[in-house]
């Protein structure tokens, strides 16, 4: 096939609609808006529903309603719409519904403003909802995986029953960059639980609630140990150069893609740093962490945001390396010559 | 006969499996509450339209939260107030199921006012019924938005004032001002008269759905003597008496099925529906690799190979399609690159600018903070951002609208006087054409081939299409026709 060359926000829905995608329920945000864009432009040409919702409230509550009737469904926003849709994400993680979320993170907190940033990973990650739950977290950091990891997203809500978020910025969301696209997915799993009007399945009940503590606890013990199972199967994520790399960088997102840059420019001043980029921001990559710590002597992390993804990462060393976070708020991107310094600094207190 | 009329709906489970607690075969609903009399309405309903295995019923938060205790069909539970909304979700995706939402007073017209104003606007083809017991039941008795004036709840020990809380919400008053319901009455769960009203007013509002006319919604005055701590037949008569008097009952919207004059909505636009793999593709924009839409990369200089660059104008400029082409050219040429806009409200009149990246290798940062190559359309773009090019790069200037010189004597200025050019083409908005033109012409990296096969891609309009290809081919003879003045470390190109 032939590349297209694409905004990561188009990318999105043409991965949803080749994941067959049967519903899309939004409401319109900056740095979001061309993903509900394109669903009204594609969605119905291909049989399937999009709406606009009266608030992204009932955007997620919409997709609820589909994803219990066994569709595929989706909704995108962005930090503010995310925080309306925190009710929605607990209710279908108690529920179990396979949904998928896709966050376009811009500057907060509040109305912020529209430019890229990174502050949603603790409400995406740590759970922005009430209860004891978790999502699968996919972090695209360029137009092509905006569309693979939304059709990846797709299989996994419906392998494991969770909802999963797409985790990206704003300008992964605006960059334009080439993207082959992948052939429609043509085989989908059976879903016997699902309600859908039919006699096979008129005993079912989509529910989050259970009254009984007893019963509560058993059905929180059930998420954790799908959770446990999830954490040690879809781990995700990508090395440049960590075989010999004395300092691992890390970021994800458009971040990652500066970090690449920064061990390039490092590299070529024989400055041995390497990049750990994790795909998947739940489950998270602890495991290679660890494993990287032993040869690596220091974990640099950044991020645009107040420091979020860092405290994984020290969770992950538990003490065994240390970390250093250098991160940018309020829209502002790190530039590669400003994360060069920061590392040839930490090249300089190594060697001394 | 006496036997069927005691027999239990069939639309019920015979014994309640899913409530816990000793007693499987009675509910969870307190003596003389109104819920047990609304449920067996609906379930009989179900029973005798034959749409038991269809339907799905949607619970609320509040007293009714366990529904799915009793009704033998398929079961989905809500979020508080967002019943409207899952069963839009849920009858948009199974337009042959029977969905019935089912709320109550605090569900409905409080946290979820806005679901089931929305919902019933859209025209929904669902099902609503509105329990309203003027009190929030489940959660202790708190005021509704539906309490009436000085009634005692535990949030309004004194009473409800209409000076801190306001008046009691109409909720089938208000909706029926809207266009879309097709249905809408309140009635009341009294005396025997009442409860046969409530079961026609079900009936209708079940059977509209079924027929596929639309939104329908039944209110239903309903006794909570729990929660008004009086006992079930003063609660009937309070009903009666007291919250009938300012929920009057009756019906409040009534289509009857046929559209009246001017109520036919216009046909939205219709849609071919593709579904193949192939058709699939196509729409996405996908084409078969065609070999006449691959370019052989030129062997640019040096200095111009995997350049970094920097596009910036005013508004209207076209400098994001500038930079869009240069990016498009290149993927057509098989090599790597990105291409980020500046955005929001930037776009919107005011300077724009844009970053792109050409790279035989994976590029890393889109961002192009120390750029190979400058695009200064006007002249806050080079104030802004000349000193941004690194040492030996490239500036091409707009010098129909720049009057000044590079300032910087370590860069390469190629000056040229794009909006003239354009001007004199007649299509003053090519002069970003022109520069693409000049761009390929000095650096040699793009061939002509690939961008007039970008333009084309791009560039939809088919008016513009001639005069773009004559701005670019303009450009490019422009630079080619120049002489290089070299002087110190100061390239020129007059």
């Amino acid at each position: 096939m032939s590349k297209l060359f694409i905004k990561g926000n188009e990318a999105v829905i043409k991965g949803a609609v080749l994941a067959g995608c049967r519903a899309f329920y939004g409401y319109p945000i900056t740095p979001a808006s061309e993903i509900a864009e394109a669903a009204a432009k594609y969605f119905p040409q291909v049989g399937s529903t999009f709406l606009q919702g009266e608030s992204e409230v009932a955007s997620i509550n919409m997709v609820y309603g589909a994803a219990s009737a066994g569709q595929r469904a989706m909704t995108a926003s962005s930090g503010p719409g995310i925080s309306l849709k925190q009710e929605g994400i607990s209710y279908s993680a108690g529920a179990e519904l396979p949904l998928v979320v896709i966050d376009v993170m811009r500057g907060g907190p509040g109305l912020g403003n529209i430019a890229p940033e990174q502050g949603d990973y603790n409400q995406i990650v740590k759970g922005g909802g009430h209860g004891n739950y978790k999502l699968i977290v996919l972090a695209p950091n360029c137009a092509q995986e905006m569309c693979d990891l939304t059709m990846l997203a797709f299989e996994l809500a419906d392998r494991y029953r969770i909802p999963v978020v797409v985790l990206t910025d704003g300008f992964v969301g605006q960059m334009m960059e080439p993207v082959e696209l992948p052939e429609p997915v043509t085989e989908f799993p059976q879903k016997t639980w699902i309600v859908d009007g039919t006699a096979k399945t008129s005993r079912n009940l989509i529910s989050s609630i259970e009254l009984e503590p007893e019963d509560l606890e058993k059905h929180n013990l059930k998420l954790q140990e799908k959770y446990k199972k999830i954490s040690k199967a879809e781990v995700r994520y990508e090395e440049i150069q960590t075989d010999d790399a004395e300092l691992i960088l890390m970021g994800y997102g458009i971040v990652s893609r500066v970090l690449q840059s920064v061990v390039e420019e490092a590299r070529s001043r024989g400055l041995r740093a390497g990049l750990l980029r994790p795909i998947t921001l739940w489950p998270f990559p602890a495991k290679r962490i660890q494993e990287l710590s032993g040869a690596a002597k220091l974990f640099f992390v950044s991020e645009m945001s107040n420091g979020q993804m860092v405290d994984d990462v020290r969770l992950a060393l538990e003490g065994r390396r240390p970390t250093r976070f250098y991160g940018r708020m309020g829209g502002v991107v790190p530039t590669t010559g400003e994360i060069l310094e920061q590392v040839k600094k930490i090249f300089h207190e190594l060697r001394t | 006969m006496r036997k069927d009329i005691l027999q239990k709906p069939k639309s019920f489970y015979d014994t309640f499996f899913r409530k816990p607690g000793a007693n499987p075969q009675s509910t969870h609903y307190c003596p003389g509450c109104g819920h047990g009399v609304i449920h067996k309405l609906i379930a009989e309903a179900m029973d005798d339209f034959g749409i038991q295995e269809r339907t799905i019923m949607i619970s609320p938060v509040g007293c009714s939260v366990f529904a799915y205790y009793y009704f033998d069909c398929g079961n989905v539970q809500a979020a508080h107030g967002r019943a409207p909304a899952i069963a839009t979700g849920l009858k948009r995706a199974l337009p042959d199921s029977i969905v019935i939402s089912y709320q109550g007073d605090g569900d409905l017209a409080g946290i979820g006012g806005n679901n089931i104003l929305q919902a019933a606007n859209r025209g929904e083809n669902i099902t609503v019924i509105f329990v309203n017991n003027a009190i929030y039941g489940m959660t202790g008795a708190q005021m509704a938005p539906t309490t009436l004036v000085g009634q005692k709840t535990t949030t309004t020990p004194l009473g409800r004032s209409v000076e801190n809380e306001g008046y009691p919400l109409r909720m089938s008053e208000l909706l029926a001002t809207l266009k879309a319901p097709v249905y809408i009455e309140r009635v009341a769960i009294t005396d025997a008269k009442h409860v046969m009203q409530a079961r026609k007013a079900i009936r209708k509002a079940i059977q509209n759905q079924i027929e596929g006319r639309g939104f329908s919604m039944v209110e239903a005055l309903s006794p909570c003597p729990t929660g008004w701590g009086v006992t079930p037949c003063e609660a009937k008569k309070w009903v009666a008496e007291v919250m009938a008097e300012y929920f009057k009952l009756g019906v409040y919207k009534d289509k009857n099925g046929t559209p009246q004059n001017g109520e036919s909505p216009p046909p939205g636009a219709k849609r071919e529906i593709v579904t193949t793999k192939k058709e699939i593709l196509a729409l996405l924009g996908a084409k078969e690799e065609a070999t006449d839409h691959k370019f052989t990369q030129l062997q640019a200089g040096e200095n111009y190979q995997n350049p970094r660059i920097k596009i910036a104008g005013f508004g209207g400029q076209g400098v994001l399609l500038l930079g869009r082409l240069l990016s498009e050219a290149a993927m057509l040429s098989d090599y790597h690159t990105t291409w980020l806009p500046s955005y929001g409200p930037e776009m919107r009149g005011g300077t724009a600018h844009c970053h792109v990246n050409i790279s035989n290798k994976r590029i890393g940062s889109p961002l192009v903070s120390e750029a190979d190559v400058l695009f200064a359309m006007n002249l806050p773009s080079l104030d802004k951002f000349e000193n941004e090019v690194r040492k030996g790069g490239v500036i091409f200037v707009n010098s129909s609208l720049i009057q000044r010189r590079v300032k910087r004597k370590d860069v390469e200025a190629v000056y040229v006087p794009a909006t003239g050019i354009a001007d004199n083409l007649g299509q003053t908005k090519s002069a970003n054409m022109v520069m693409l033109g000049a761009y390929a012409g000095y650096t040699g990296l793009l061939s002509l081939k690939s961008i007039l096969a970008a333009a084309e891609s791009v560039v939809k309009r088919k008016e513009f299409k001639k005069v773009n290809e004559k701005a670019i081919k303009t450009g490019m003879e422009f630079v080619r026709n120049r002489k290089v003045k070299r002087s110190e470390s100061v390239v020129e190109l007059h």
